[in-house]
């Protein structure tokens, strides 16, 4: 089981930016320049780099939230980025996403429970008490308590939020799952839950997680495959031991010298 | 006061900075501790760590001896020692308002956590590092100008973005602009909350690099607050680590990191995933806490 599910071929995606005096003038970045990347079957490709490098605009153009440039992203052999508006959104409950910052991702006037059943509701996946059950089932998996369905996201620390966040996404039974720095805003403590919690579902449900950050230990303990972007290109991929073990491009030396505590104690 | 304390501690060689039992509660629940019973010191130029979880109380400790906690809270019991060089060692919480703002941004100096928040929008970066210089040496004109330039520049900026506005600004160049404006007085004592957590590992590693070699150049003591044992790793001298308003633990970095002592501690170092990847990751563990009163007390009496 070594082939790909998600393949993205050349994607460019290139912002505006106003420039000049009053903003008058416009200068181009190119956010995404000509990236190719594949996301092996039940494996986690990791996207690493630093702020402004493209990641971010790299997760959304993959799940088609933002119109690319050129470039086609296929998934089990069909161009997301050709499908039709509504082939788009049932293809969409394979694909999911678990967002940065559990604290503006989720709305807060929405209860747990909805916010969880929403995805279930849209794509009209079971019958209403059917529904309901995998909304309890799913909460427990995560953690939380089928109590927990009725209370509103502010009454959640942020730990517990980013559950919240998981479980809304894996509620669908997808099967590739992007997550935006999902551990960046917590706690160590917190983020080593967080962490299992991520790998365990992997194993249970068989996802393929795109997984997106900037700290170079956590891409080490839960990625596969690693893919270092920098000023909107790849500069390096492959096998995240070999990268650490050999980096090839000045850029990822850099970053791989620049993890803190290259002398800690295991503890 | 000032004298009798000097003869009190001339004995040992004196240390910068010296916690002695602070606590810390809010003014309408006086007897729920968010801050309890913390003691510890800092040597002349040695950076302290204290490492915890959020609302451990870690950046409540730091407020406390800047004596700026909010008006809600209040200390209820300890000394804040700090050994003013030419002046001897003071009581900052005996202090009144006049003499503590003497101190504040001269002699203690405190960088915040979030450099998105922390600078005002509306004034150009250079004025805002040239305000305690004004304040407290009365530098003017053309000297205040060069003595910021310099400053700007001793941080990595060119000294030509004096003119420009926090927004004109990266992350990191707003927190090398935080920095610059709290060593602009040489301070003896530096307290620095969580200067890092919000920015990238590249620009994270420059600023800790900066950080120790202006403690290494002007031999500051620093009072460093992070979560992050891989920057405690870095630059600690010496480690505390604090739960829910307590010290859990005390020691160097080599002890408490190579040796921790307390299950907490153990814990706590349990989680933070390792660069080489060979390390099993565990969730944090709090079932130590059930039995753990007794040994509390017994660990609380190690660091008097």
């Amino acid at each position: 089981m070594s082939e790909d599910i998600l393949v993205a071929r050349n994607l460019v995606k290139t912002y505006t930016q106003r420039s000049g005096r009053f903003g008058f003038g416009s200068t181009a970045v190119k956010a995404l320049n000509d990236v190719s990347i594949s996301l092996r079957t039940g494996k986690t490709l990791a996207v690493v780099g630093e702020s402004g490098s493209g990641k971010s605009t790299l997760a959304r153009c993959l799940l088609q939230l933002q119109p690319l440039d050129s470039g086609e992203v296929l998934f089990q052999g069909q161009d997301l980025a050709k499908l039709q508006p509504s082939a788009l959104r049932e293809m969409r409950k394979n694909l999911q996403m678990v967002f940065q910052d559990p604290f503006a991702s989720l709305n807060p006037r929405m209860r747990v429970g909805e916010i969880v059943g929403e995805g279930l509701l849209i794509h009209g996946l079971g019958s209403v008490t059917e529904q309901q059950k995998n909304v309890v089932a799913m909460l427990k998996r995560v953690g939380l308590t089928e109590a927990d369905m009725q209370k509103y996201p502010h009454e959640f620390s942020g730990g517990q939020r980013q559950r919240i966040g998981i479980a809304r996404a894996l509620v669908l039974q997808p099967q590739v799952v992007v997550c935006d720095e999902p551990v960046s805003a917590l706690d160590v403590s917190i983020q080593a839950q967080i962490l299992l919690l991520l790998k365990e579902l992997q194993q249970e449900m068989a996802l393929s997680y795109i997984f997106i950050s900037h700290d170079l230990r956590v891409v080490r303990h839960i990625a596969d495959d690693m893919v270092v972007m920098y000023h909107g290109q790849v500069v390096e991929q492959g096998a995240v031991a070999d990268i650490y073990a050999q980096p090839a491009h000045d850029y990822t030396q850099n970053l791989l010298a620049a993890i803190p505590g290259k002398r800690v104690v295991n503890g | 006061m000032a004298v009798n304390l000097q003869t009190e501690h001339s004995a040992k060689s004196l240390p910068l900075l010296q916690l002695e039992h602070l606590s810390i509660s809010a003014r309408k629940m006086p007897n729920r501790l968010l801050v309890n019973d913390v003691s510890f010191s800092i040597e002349v130029g040695k950076t302290t760590c204290v490492v915890g979880e959020s609302g451990s109380g870690k950046s409540l400790t730091a407020l406390a001896v800047m004596g700026l906690l909010s008006r809600q809270l209040q200390r209820n019991t300890g000394k804040v020692l700090f050994n003013n060089a030419d002046k001897g060692v003071v009581d900052l919480t005996g202090l009144d308002d006049e003499s503590l703002r003497k101190l504040r941004g001269d002699k203690i100096a405190m960088i915040f956590q979030e450099p998105m928040t922390s600078l005002n929008p509306v004034l150009t970066v250079g004025y805002q590092i040239g305000e305690s210089l004004t304040t407290h040496l009365g530098l003017k004109g053309e000297r205040l100008k060069n003595r910021v330039a310099s400053l700007l520049e001793m941080v990595g900026i060119p000294p030509g973005r004096a003119n420009s506005y926090p927004d004109e600004l990266s992350g990191g160049q707003r927190q090398r602009v935080m920095i610059a404006m709290s060593i602009a007085c040489e301070p003896s004592l530096l307290i620095a909350d969580e200067p890092t957590t919000a920015l990238d590992v590249t620009v994270q590693a420059q600023i800790l690099k900066l950080l120790s070699d202006l403690k290494t150049r002007m031999n500051m003591g620093m009072l460093f607050i992070t979560h992050d044992f891989g920057v405690v790793a870095d630059i600690a001298d010496n480690v505390v680590v604090m739960f829910r308003g307590e010290i859990v633990e005390a020691g160097t970095r080599e002890q408490v990191l190579g040796n921790p002592q307390h299950p907490y501690t153990k814990a706590l170092l349990a989680c933070v995933p390792d660069a080489e990847g060979k390390k099993q990751l565990k969730p944090i563990d709090y079932a130590w806490l059930a039995g753990e009163k007794a040994q509390a007390v017994a660990v609380g009496g190690m660091h008097e």
